[in-house]
């Protein structure tokens, strides 16, 4: 299967019967995902897009032996509805919401360290996009329409960026096997290089376009462990290029107060670690494109 | 959201943190009273802005007599202060602090930060205060001291004691500081703070420790639960147009170009920013109009992007996932025809609903430059700038033919 999710994936939405979620989810089921179930404590029993609907997510799983969740649930109650997914059994964990505060994520993140790791379910988000596998199933608000069924991995911290990425490669051919939106929150569920060594060991996967922006250390953190540890290629660009020190550009974390948080310092990096920087968002598709066809690292090794 | 130094002070001391007698006061007569009231004979009077360095920049004052004291709060009050944090345009003082002064022996820095390496919040010190920490870091980079806070226990007394004991101090000076360091701790904890600095931390002639600045940066995200913190909000230390776009439920930064954007998603926000920089344009701001925005929020975008002079083009470019281009396209006709807009407008639509939302344009009767990628939008809105031409809506009469 892909990454994270396929076609045959089990998936429950959290706070399934909110407008958005409604939106979502519908188009999700749409797109070919195999969505069971809804969670709206209250309104257990109901169905719902014609789904049931359950008070918790234990009972929800417990019924319909989903493995995945999306949340979609209101930021003041989203910190206890991740943990409620991860005490469920949940393995894939899909939060959407923004403005969740960041001491709840930390709490969050705390309390995903009592699952030993191979039961540890996989957060991703919040306040992000989601995860697509194109032509299989999606769990997130992304455009279907936009990704062609691929060998090209995406991960962006942006969801907006990573659908620019996803159309320019279409544009030029170029297909997706999996996108994932970590989000733009300072402390977020998995990380740049979470998800590029999942990219790394997907044997559906021939290249990562990868797409940070300003503040905090991941970008480089990952930028740097793909030198040493990938042998696929991977195209990357750090949006922010212009943003003012000390100012918080939309995303709670984008925002540049350290040493190493700069677009320009984290493109650097990536650069001096054997990474392809796109010279501009307008040439992601581009940059990828050439990146495809140079011969790889591991080619060039067999 | 920042808050002032008085205000942090008086947070902090509710949860135990000891801070040297003062008031806030609005007045020169005020601030005489209050340094009466106050007495020892030895006063600061500090002006209230959201900005460190305000010493360097002469916004903190030492007096000694009630006289000298009005004539500090009288030049302060009104007066413009200009640091290396409050940008060329400075900010003005409206609010002064007036504080006992203490006869310092040390100087200590404190700060609380949530850490995003460790997603936990780091607590640091050092034992030369007074500066700020990136010219501590700069200087004696050894000298810092770092505890990181376990979330489910929080901060214990051992680790107050690992950066007291490491700074140097003597038993008693240890045991207030131990107060101070826990303190601030819960303070940060319980009104989801993402920055508490206490510099400095002093230690007096006579063995207090006392925290003689304080500044502390709160959790947008959670003031929804702090009612307490939220109403300490100055909005007269903020950019107008930033409170205007909060009203909206927009992201909106001004930066010095002259080509205005609305863009939905931060990161193609700042994308867009990029792109115009590479095309040989100049942003004149940041907007990220966010999800599922309507009608209503679009025009309000497009009222504070032409609220700023320096715009002569305005950008519109979204891509939309949990947005509608339809959607988009008609903020975009409402704000053009309820606001007048002199300046070209370029828009590039793509994603979901994207042909309904580029027909609505193109049948708007407006003069709207339409763009396919990210590249020509901003090639387009660059070119906008050296080319005149007006996309005011046309006359009921033009539309009509």
């Amino acid at each position: 299967m892909s990454i994270l999710l396929d076609g045959t994936t089990r998936v429950l939405i959290q706070g399934f019967t909110g407008d958005k979620a409604s939106f979502h989810a519908k188009e999700a089921i749409d797109y070919g995902t195999n969505i069971v179930a809804g969670v709206t404590p209250g309104k257990g029993g109901t169905t719902h897009l014609g789904l049931p609907v359950f008070d918790t997510v234990k009972a929800a799983v417990r019924a319909t032996g989903a493995t995945a969740s999306g949340i979609f649930v209101p930021a003041p109650f989203c910190a206890d509805a991740i943990m409620e997914a991860a005490d469920a059994g949940v393995q894939l964990i899909v939060c959407i919401t923004d403005g969740i505060p960041a001491q709840d994520m930390m709490r969050v993140k705390r309390y995903m360290l009592r699952y030993p790791r191979d039961r540890k379910p996989t957060l991703i988000g919040p306040n992000c996009a989601g995860v697509i596998s194109p032509g299989k199933a999606m769990i997130g608000i992304m455009p279907g329409s936009i990704y062609t069924k691929g060998r090209v991995g995406i991960v962006s911290r942006s969801g907006t960026l990573g659908y620019e990425a996803a159309s320019q490669m279409q544009a030029l051919g170029i297909g997706v096997s999996t996108s994932v939106g970590i989000g733009g929150d300072p402390i977020n569920g998995s990380s740049f290089v979470d998800m590029m060594v999942r990219f790394e060991s997907d044997d559906e996967t021939d290249a990562v376009m990868m797409i940070g922006e300003i503040g905090g250390p991941q970008e480089a953190e990952a930028s740097i462990w793909a030198g040493e540890n990938m042998s696929k290629p991977v195209v990357g660009y750090v949006a922010g290029l212009s943003a003012p020190r000390g100012r918080r550009m939309g995303h709670a974390g984008a925002i540049i107060s350290a040493f190493g948080d700069s677009a320009h310092e984290k493109a650097e990096i990536m650069r001096n670690s054997g990474l392809t920087v796109a010279p501009s968002p307008a040439e992601l598709g581009l940059a990828m494109k050439q990146a495809l066809a140079k011969p790889t690292r591991r080619a060039a090794l067999a | 959201m920042d808050i002032h130094e008085y205000q942090a002070k008086e947070l902090l001391a509710g949860f135990g943190v000891a801070v040297p007698k003062g008031g806030v006061v609005y007045t020169p007569d005020q601030a005489v009273y209050r340094a009466e009231e106050i007495g020892g004979g030895r006063w600061v009077v500090k002006a209230q802005i959201h900005s460190g360095a305000r010493g360097k920049a002469g916004g903190i004052k030492l007096c000694t007599t009630p006289e000298e004291v009005r004539a500090a709060a009288t030049e302060l009050l009104g007066k413009k202060l200009v640091t290396h944090q409050t940008g060329p345009a400075g900010k003005i003082v409206h609010r002064l602090y007036i504080e006992a002064a203490v006869p310092i022996r040390r100087e200590l820095y404190i700060g609380l930060v949530l850490d995003r390496r460790s997603e936990r919040v780091c607590v640091v010190a050092a034992p030369e205060g007074g500066m700020e920490i990136e010219e501590i870091a700069a200087r004696s980079p050894e000298t810092i001291l770092r505890e990181v806070i376990e979330p489910a226990v929080g901060m214990q007394p051992f680790q107050a004691r690992e950066l007291s004991f490491g700074l140097g101090l003597s038993a008693s000076e240890m045991n207030q500081a131990v107060k101070a360091i826990l303190g601030a701790y819960r303070a940060f904890r319980d009104l989801d703070a993402t920055m508490v600095e206490i510099n400095p931390l002093a230690v007096t002639e006579t063995g207090q420790v006392l925290a003689l600045d304080a500044k502390m940066q709160f959790d947008d995200n959670a003031l929804f639960r702090r009612a307490s913190v939220a109403e300490l909000r100055d909005y007269a230390e903020e950019d107008p147009r930033d409170a205007e776009a909060a009203k909206h439920g927009l992201n909106y930064i001004a930066l010095e170009g002259s080509i205005g954007c609305i863009v939905n998603g931060a990161g193609l926000a700042m994308a867009t920013m990029d792109m115009i920089t590479h095309a040989g344009g100049e942003p004149a701001n940041f907007l990220d109009i966010g999800g599922g925005a309507s009608p209503e929020r679009v025009a309000a975008a497009f009222r504070l992007v032409l609220s700023d002079p320096r715009v002569r083009c305005v950008l519109v470019n979204i891509f939309a996932g949990i947005n509608r281009c339809d959607w988009v396209a008609q903020g975009i006709i409402q704000a053009a025809k309820d606001v007048n807009v002199p300046v070209p407008i370029v828009a590039r639509l793509a994603g979901t609903n994207v042909e309904q939302g580029r027909a609505l344009l193109r049948d708007s009767g407006l003069r709207i430059v339409s763009a396919d990628t990210l590249a020509e939008a901003a090639e387009k809105a660059v070119a906008a700038l050296n080319a005149p031409h007006s996309t005011r809506p046309m006359r009921e009469k033009e539309k009509v033919s």
